[in-house]
């Protein structure tokens, strides 16, 4: 009996524990947000730098963004045939089924998870290794908002970025599906083009493009802060980088939740 | 001039810094001394801003720094140049990019005054010609006169230097040294330097502050410092064979 009040009470300090650094390191985000927000001491070095990383973050991830894209879509829609394998069933189905997954799902979420990788991994051992290597004290000393000259160009190159990488994602996602349905002899591009134009909503686009905004404002403040408060040496430069990645794919699929329940 | 008045920090239990009490006279070299983790470097962030003390007051020329608002603290900050041990500079950014950032930031100067501006402090710590460099393809004894060059581009009224002379051979210590003074003398500054090498104590020295398990044990002139008849202050100096 007393074995098991002690377990249940060891379980329960856990869970209160683990809440508690929860709730602290949300509440550090939310300031660390808040104080990237001031007047920027000079707006054309801040306006160079956003240009920069919309290259560092849009340039640089479109060759993964395309690979994937053209495969997921292809890949879909070979899935969506071998299942839907129907006389009653029309072949444009298939289409209207990759094409609205794709805008729906597979074209932003799976994108941004990608990205999460790629882009949230790079910002948070930028500002990671800036931290350990004192260079943001250097800002600080100078009386720059360190923050916000780090973070904030990252974050609005994302806001703009990611939605045209998601944009691109649709539009060979279902290029790759028309291919795969042409190469594999399943559906013409024509029965493809007809099932897609039919079943398509332009508010389904639009709640991809939301998708797309709120996934790159969680990739780069959850990266930017986890590389801001990086302490340590390269080891811990390394773990904040993993941190930044899981904390965002698991933001990422929170939000996509939430999205659809909200929002269709 | 920078007054500390009983500046205390804590980091959770334990108390760093104990009630620290010093002042740093503008145009000279101020030296703070003493021994790995009795808390130099502490009270450096403390005076920089990097660090909030517990209590206690920095005063920079008559200002409350610890008291002032974010934006005031800022304007203050345009003021201080700061030399780190690891010179801090920025990797992606070459040279002369570095030494510009101050300007680009807080001045409205063309590009080509910055450049003159940026040419003109690369001189003073003699290392002209290495504008297009970067940080990683220069010696660590370059870098630190970098940093130096850095910390001066706008017209600073202070200049700290935490370790300037850590991980460099004895020669280019000695040039880093000079380098500091020469500064100071010219541009009329208030500089403080962190170090544990008594070697830039006799050299360049001014004022020391002995600092002892948080503590300001012992504060006057260098030429005073061997007849201190601080206990503490003796042993310090007996070990680093300057005696």
């Amino acid at each position: 009996m007393l074995w098991t009040f002690y377990l249940v009470k060891k379980i329960v300090g856990l869970i209160f524990t683990a809440e508690m650094n929860f709730f602290n390191q949300f509440g550090k985000y939310v300031l660390f947000i808040r104080g990237m927000f001031s007047k920027p001491e000079k707006l054309s070095v801040y306006i160079d730098r956003t240009i920069t990383e919309m290259s560092n973050i849009g340039i640089g991830s479109l060759a993964i963004v395309v690979i994937i894209a053209v495969f997921q879509g292809a890949v879909t829609t070979l899935q969506i045939a071998y299942q839907l394998v129907s006389p009653l069933i029309s072949k444009p189905v298939i289409g209207s089924i990759v094409s609205d997954s794709s805008m729906l799902e597979l074209a932003p979420t799976i994108t941004c998870l990608v990205l999460a990788g790629k882009v949230g991994s790079h910002i948070a051992s930028e500002i990671g290794t800036m931290r350990v290597s004192e260079q943001i004290d250097a800002l600080e000393v100078m009386g720059i908002n360190s923050s916000g000259y780090l973070a904030l160009p990252k974050i609005i190159a994302g806001l703009i970025m990611i939605p045209c990488l998601v944009i691109i994602s649709i539009f060979l996602s279902n290029a790759g599906g028309i291919f795969a349905g042409e190469a594999s002899g399943i559906l013409s591009s024509e029965e493809y083009l007809q099932g897609a134009r039919a079943s398509f909503l332009p508010y389904n686009l639009f709640f991809a493009l939301i998708k797309a905004v709120t996934y790159a404002f969680i990739i780069t403040t959850v990266s930017s802060f986890h590389g801001y408060t990086t302490k340590g040496g390269a080891l811990e430069v390394g773990a904040s980088s993993t941190k930044a990645v899981v904390y965002s794919a698991v933001a990422i699929l929170f939000s996509d939740y939430l999205l659809a329940q909200l929002l269709l | 001039m920078i007054e500390l008045k009983d500046v205390r920090k804590s980091f959770g239990e334990v108390e760093i810094l104990k009630g620290i009490n010093a002042t740093f006279d503008t145009g000279k070299v101020n030296l703070v001394i003493g021994s790995s983790g009795h808390g130099k470097s502490v009270m450096m962030k403390c005076m920089v801003g990097l660090e909030t003390p517990t209590s206690g007051s920095v005063i920079y020329d008559h200002r409350d720094f610890t008291h002032l608002e974010y934006k005031q603290i800022r304007e203050v900050r345009k003021e201080i140049g700061m030399l780190f041990q690891g010179t801090a500079l920025f990797d992606s950014l070459t040279v002369e990019q570095n030494v510009e950032f101050a300007l680009k930031m807080f001045t409205n100067m063309t590009p080509a005054e910055r450049r003159d501006r940026v040419d003109f402090c690369l001189e003073q710590v003699d290392m002209p010609g290495i504008n297009q460099k970067f940080p990683s393809e220069i010696s660590g004894g370059m870098k630190k006169r970098v940093g130096i060059a850095r910390a001066i581009a706008l017209d600073i009224k202070y200049l700290f230097c935490d370790e300037p002379n850590s991980g460099l051979d004895p020669i280019t210590s000695r040039l880093i040294d000079e380098l500091l003074k020469s500064i100071t003398e010219e541009f009329k500054i208030t500089t403080i330097i962190n170090t544990h090498d008594m070697k830039t104590v006799f050299d360049i020295g001014d004022d020391v502050v002995f600092i002892y398990e948080g503590n300001n044990e012992w504060s006057g002139k260098v030429k005073d410092i061997k007849t201190s008849g601080n206990e503490i202050l003796t042993r310090f100096i007996e070990a680093s064979q300057f005696h």
